[in-house]
């Protein structure tokens, strides 16, 4: 027979627990919305200068000229990756993580890694990889400048050919139930391609060098602010749904576990009354 | 009669979008006016004010720096930052302003002068659209 006094401070524990998961759900969900808010508020700005690139790198005397466009041998690799500072939120971490790892073994050349975010920096540590740059504690809600860093590091190495390719890898968020682990080309940029006609000649000022030259660094930027902002809308809807799980498994364990008070309570006064009546016969 | 549609957008948000006569925007070969029907121009803008005039009315708002594409009928900037006059925390440019004066005065061969110069034509420019809307309003 169980411990009366044991399942009921169970019962207890897992009440709590359940209260905490449930709170820790309801947050995820409102950090959720605001970093899927603030990706769209940045949407027509990345659009804008996607289509102007396009329309730059199209131009015959400069297309393919400025050298975040120029492609060349790949001889080392860098990738941006992106990750939670935390856990608890289901396999998301480990996915990324495993993304990484089979990504440079599949390379041929060497890859560095600059990490973003603690999960990510303290794989790359222990798998022995080499981690050029790490940035951890950005905090739910980071803002277009707190990116700029990173993107500084990659265009500088790259336009210094220390690296001939950066890639970003990050989780996609597909849905609030689905988040898949992507490995996506940022450098050198490829160029959208827009279908001619609807174009329009501009005067470009001070030259149309110069306006991509700018432009480009941009975009980068913006690239890589985006993933950021949609890493965070992943980590918070896999936490959500963690959550929300570990909080159904908290319900209905606690069902369970009433029920195995509820025996053991009934079980025992079943003893308590037969040791009367039986005290009582043996009197008689 | 024509008008042009103006959005200001930035990496984080749309600051502005609406229907306007004139914009006057800092270029980095000068102040640019544009009307309606302006001939299809993509520029680079340097920290500054941009002037937008709607009717009688007249928006000004502090910009550092960015892009500004000009088609017949539509003015889109791109701006690294951008704020209406009311959303300027003039305290934080003030001590930005001095922050870059101090540094150009002391060695300028140690620093980055350009990035400090452009630091105070940021400062400067978030102030002048503080400052005028201030004026404006106690007249």
């Amino acid at each position: 027979m169980p411990d009366i006094r044991k399942v009921k401070r169970r019962i207890k524990g897992v009440q709590n627990i359940a209260k905490i998961t449930r709170a820790m759900e309801m947050i995820a969900a409102s950090k959720m919305r605001k970093a899927q808010e603030r990706g769209l508020a940045g949407r027509p700005y990345s659009e804008k200068i996607e289509q102007v690139i396009a329309d730059l790198a199209a131009l015959p005397d400069i297309g393919l000229q400025h050298p975040l466009l120029q492609r060349r041998p790949v001889e080392k690799i860098a990738v941006v990756h992106i990750t939670p500072d935390r856990g608890l939120c289901g396999g998301l971490n480990a996915n990324l993580n495993r993304r990484l790892g089979s990504f440079i073994l599949e390379q041929e050349n060497p890859v560095r890694v600059v990490a973003v975010g603690r999960k990510g920096r303290d794989f790359a540590v222990r798998s022995g990889s080499d981690m050029t740059a790490e940035f951890i504690q950005m905090g739910d809600q980071p803002a277009f400048l707190d990116t700029i860093p990173i993107s500084h590091i990659v265009i500088d190495d790259y336009s210094n050919r220390v690296i001939d390719m950066v890639y970003i890898s990050y989780a996609q968020f597909i849905s609030t139930m689905v988040q898949k682990p992507v490995m996506k080309q940022l450098l050198p940029v490829e160029p959208a391609v827009i279908p001619r006609g609807e174009n329009v000649d501009y005067i470009y000022e001070p030259g149309a060098e110069v306006v991509l030259g700018g432009l480009l660094p941009r975009f980068v930027e913006m690239e890589i602010y985006h993933a950021v902002l949609e890493a965070i809308a992943s980590e918070q809807s896999a936490r959500m749904v963690a959550m929300r799980n570990a909080t159904d498994s908290a319900s209905e364990l606690i069902g369970d576990l009433t029920l195995l008070y509820n025996k053991a309570r009934q079980e025992a006064i079943t003893k308590e009354l037969l040791d009367i009546t039986g005290g009582v016969a043996a009197l008689e | 009669m024509s008008s042009l549609k103006l959005d200001i957008v930035t990496a984080e948000r749309v600051v502005y979008s609406e229907d306007v006569d004139v914009v006057i925007a800092p270029g980095v070969e000068g102040q640019l006016g544009i009307l309606p029907h302006h001939a299809p121009l993509m520029t680079i803008l340097q920290a500054g004010e941009l002037v937008v005039r709607r009717g009688a009315e007249e928006d000004t708002l502090a910009i550092s720096g960015g892009f500004l594409e000009v088609r017949p009928d539509r003015v889109i900037v791109l701006a690294d930052s951008a704020e209406r006059a009311g959303e300027i925390d003039v305290d934080r440019a003030e001590a930005a302003k001095k922050r870059a004066e101090q540094r150009l005065m002391g060695k300028p061969a140690e620093i980055d002068t350009a990035m400090v110069e452009a630091a105070l034509r940021r400062a400067m420019a978030r102030l002048t659209v503080a400052e005028k809307i201030k004026r404006r309003r106690k007249l």
